[in-house]
């Protein structure tokens, strides 16, 4: 399928990553000092010119542990620290958000203006440190100059690259539910009234020509929903007006709830029945990826701080549901212990993990708790 | 017009692929199989009429060799031809063809893959049958494969590359008059990415095209001309899906926005006119549906698929 998608799903991913943290971090009354240094951190590994230009280049979308594995050392480009509970319900928060995102998307070009909305909010968080809010603008550029002139069925094809990424996820978000986004059983909704896309005609009108291209007939049919005409195009240049609305925080100071996930009671847990070794080229990405996160962007100082995001009663109740994880471990030892090598060659100032050698037999979590 | 009928249950949901269902009626066993494609597997389901057998299969893409990813699915599709019934399914690495129960694997053409990623894609996505003996397969460079397939056995022969197209193929029909015999001015119809109208479905009866947009508008042309007879503001989001039951002229269009729409299509021959009526809609809620086809030449019933729905939901007329 579509060998453009990393860029854009690294992008909406941290940046949905982001907001969550930030929205934590002023909860948990973090110092400023702290929630900007971490901030700032995170921003600037992700949009540290290594990385990106690995992100840019034409490649095949992997695994979601693959992807889970590159934005929890993401995470950890700041002093902050999260818990391997609080790593796995922040992934599930974001996907959630994202595949959201993707789903709703008005038209397939909209995907960018998408990103775009999150790359707006992440220059908002660090533009009081020109250093890293440059980064970001030069990624932004790039993006522009790759994306723009993309047809709109090469759009389609990378939307569609992310939905089957995403599918069969149904990971109940509060936030969601309460908005009523999403159905109690994890569906989202899917509206049949409202504008229609942009350069798209509202339905419900058939014209007959003749065979001089002149209009004879006019007739309407009853469209089964309420539509309107579209409103005005978004921006697709490095500022202005996005105009839709996906890809904003959701997570404003407004909302000072805790937002959690939840299973819902009728998902069945996926299993993966095709033997899923870690391909050649998926670990030679991952190796890639975690090498171009530069060593001058990891913190020197020895004081990080521990955060849980979640609370702990419900981690509690709550057995773990990113279901996909734990039923792979068991099958592919072999894969986990070479991911695991790989995460713990760049565990900088952190113990390297001991107990490779003794791996088999070991959890696929246990062993991302060395990362 | 039409009532839901009991839905299938397949094992895995369905992908958002354009044309995501396939249905082949076995009129002498009584059966129908359906196919429907999740990411790199498909699932294909034998229902009885009578409602009670369903058995169930599962058909995995072909890798070339072990070390490489897995190679995601774009289409399955069955193709009648007059001696034998083929299961075609196109993927990233190439074209596979079954036969129709899927039980056997007859043929696999590779696609040529460059070494390193380029930021085209590479896959196969297009399948018609056409004429006696020709399966023809869209690629994504444009061109399209023909493939001449024996009675029977598995020495199917790639004999042509047509190259028309320089944008990927979406797909490509054949001509399905449903009238066996009549002289067919125009075999095949393609369609491709390029251009600012996105055509991804596309039907050819009786000398009329029926495309699809990703405008949600659908097209009716003159074939031979390029004339335009109708066009219909028809759904709010991209279509995904069109079918046409030749014998009766309905079609069946699908999209995005959760509706599956019927139509009726009128040739008049001697005006060289066509006329599309609206006759019914169905929404199947919070779902961006991917399949949708009649299950059989008059437009009696149809099944549709969805994105994450692991069922194929079926409706017959009242």
């Amino acid at each position: 399928m579509s060998e453009r998608t990393l860029p854009l799903v690294f992008i909406n991913l941290g940046g949905e990553m982001l907001y969550i943290l930030d929205q934590r971090l002023h909860a948990l009354n973090t110092s400023d000092d702290n929630s900007e240094k971490v901030m700032n951190d995170i921003v600037g590994t992700m949009f540290g010119k290594d990385f990106m230009d690995e992100l840019l280049k034409p490649q095949q979308l992997y695994s979601h542990r693959t992807m889970k594995t590159v934005l929890t050392r993401l995470a950890h480009a700041s002093i902050m620290r999260l818990n391997p509970a609080s790593m796995d319900r922040l992934y599930e928060l974001m996907v959630m958000a994202f595949k959201y995102q993707v789903l709703l998307c008005p038209r397939p070009k909209d995907l960018l203006l998408i990103t775009y909305n999150h790359i707006d909010t992440i220059r908002e968080f660090v533009k009081d440190t020109p250093v890293v809010g440059n980064k970001v603008d030069e990624t932004h550029r790039k993006i522009i100059e790759i994306y723009s002139s993309l047809p709109e069925g090469e759009f389609q094809l990378l939307r569609q690259t992310l939905l089957i990424f995403f599918q069969d996820m149904h990971i109940r978000v509060s936030l969601f539910l309460k908005n009523q986004l999403q159905n109690p059983n994890g569906r989202f909704a899917l509206s049949t009234s409202g504008p229609v896309p942009y350069g798209m005609d509202v339905p419900g009108l058939i014209r007959t020509f003749d065979r001089k291209g002149r209009e004879v007939r006019r007739s309407e049919f009853p469209t089964g929903g309420s539509y309107t005409s579209p409103i005005r195009k978004g921006c697709f240049e490095l500022h202005g007006d996005r105009v839709i609305r996906l890809g904003m925080n959701m997570y404003t100071v407004n909302h000072p709830e805790e937002t959690h996930t939840s299973k819902a009671h009728s998902v069945k847990v996926i299993t993966d029945d095709t033997p899923n070794l870690l391909a050649k080229e998926e670990l030679n990405l991952l190796a890639r990826l975690m090498g171009s996160m530069k060593a001058d962007d990891m913190p020197k100082t020895e004081t990080g701080f521990q955060i849980n995001l979640f609370t702990t009663d419900q981690e509690e109740e709550e057995e773990p549901l990113f279901g996909v994880i734990n039923i792979q471990a068991m099958q592919d030892e072999q894969a986990a212990t070479q991911l695991a090598q790989i995460a713990g060659q760049f565990a900088e100032g952190e113990e390297q993990p001991e107990n490779l050698s003794s791996s088999k037999g070991d959890d696929l979590l246990a062993m991302m708790d060395d990362l | 017009m039409y009532h839901k009928e009991k839905s299938i249950q397949v094992k895995n949901s369905a992908s958002a692929l354009y044309n995501n269902l396939g249905v082949l009626r076995i009129a002498p066993r009584h059966l129908t199989y359906f196919t429907v494609v999740h990411a790199n597997v498909v699932n294909m389901v034998s229902a009885s009429w009578d409602g009670l057998n369903y058995s169930h299969r599962q058909l995995q893409s072909k890798e070339p060799n072990v070390a490489t990813s897995t190679s995601l699915i774009m289409q399955a599709a069955f193709c009648p031809l007059p001696s034998r019934d083929l299961l075609v399914v196109t993927s990233q690495k190439g074209i596979q063809m079954y036969e129709s129960d899927g039980s056997i694997m007859v043929y696999w053409h590779a696609l040529d893959t460059p070494e390193t990623p380029t930021a085209q894609a590479v896959f196969a996505r297009g399948i018609s049958a056409v004429r006696e003996s020709y399966i023809c397969v869209g690629v994504s460079s444009g061109a399209i494969l023909v493939f001449d397939v024996p009675i029977k056995g598995s020495n199917i022969t790639l004999s042509e590359v047509l190259k028309e197209h320089k944008e990927s193929i979406t797909d490509i029909a054949p001509e399905c008059s449903g009238q066996p015999g009549m002289e067919c001015i125009a075999d095949l119809v393609s369609a491709d990415d390029g251009g600012n109208l996105y055509v991804d479905c596309i039907i050819l009866w009786k000398g009329t095209v029926v495309a699809g947009y990703g405008t949600g508008q659908i097209h009716l042309y003159e074939a031979v001309t390029g004339i335009l007879h109708a066009e219909i503001n028809a759904h709010a989001r991209w279509i995904y899906s069109l079918d046409i039951a030749p014998f009766s002229g309905l079609l069946l269009s699908a999209a995005e926005d959760s509706l599956v729409r019927v139509w009726h299509l009128t040739m008049t021959p001697e005006t060289n006119s066509v006329e599309v009526a609206h006759l019914h809609n169905e929404c199947v809620t919070d779902t961006q549906i991917c399949g949708a086809k009649f299950c059989d030449g008059d437009g009696y019933a149809f099944a549709v698929t969805g994105y994450d729905l692991s069922e194929i939901i079926r409706y017959t007329q009242s």
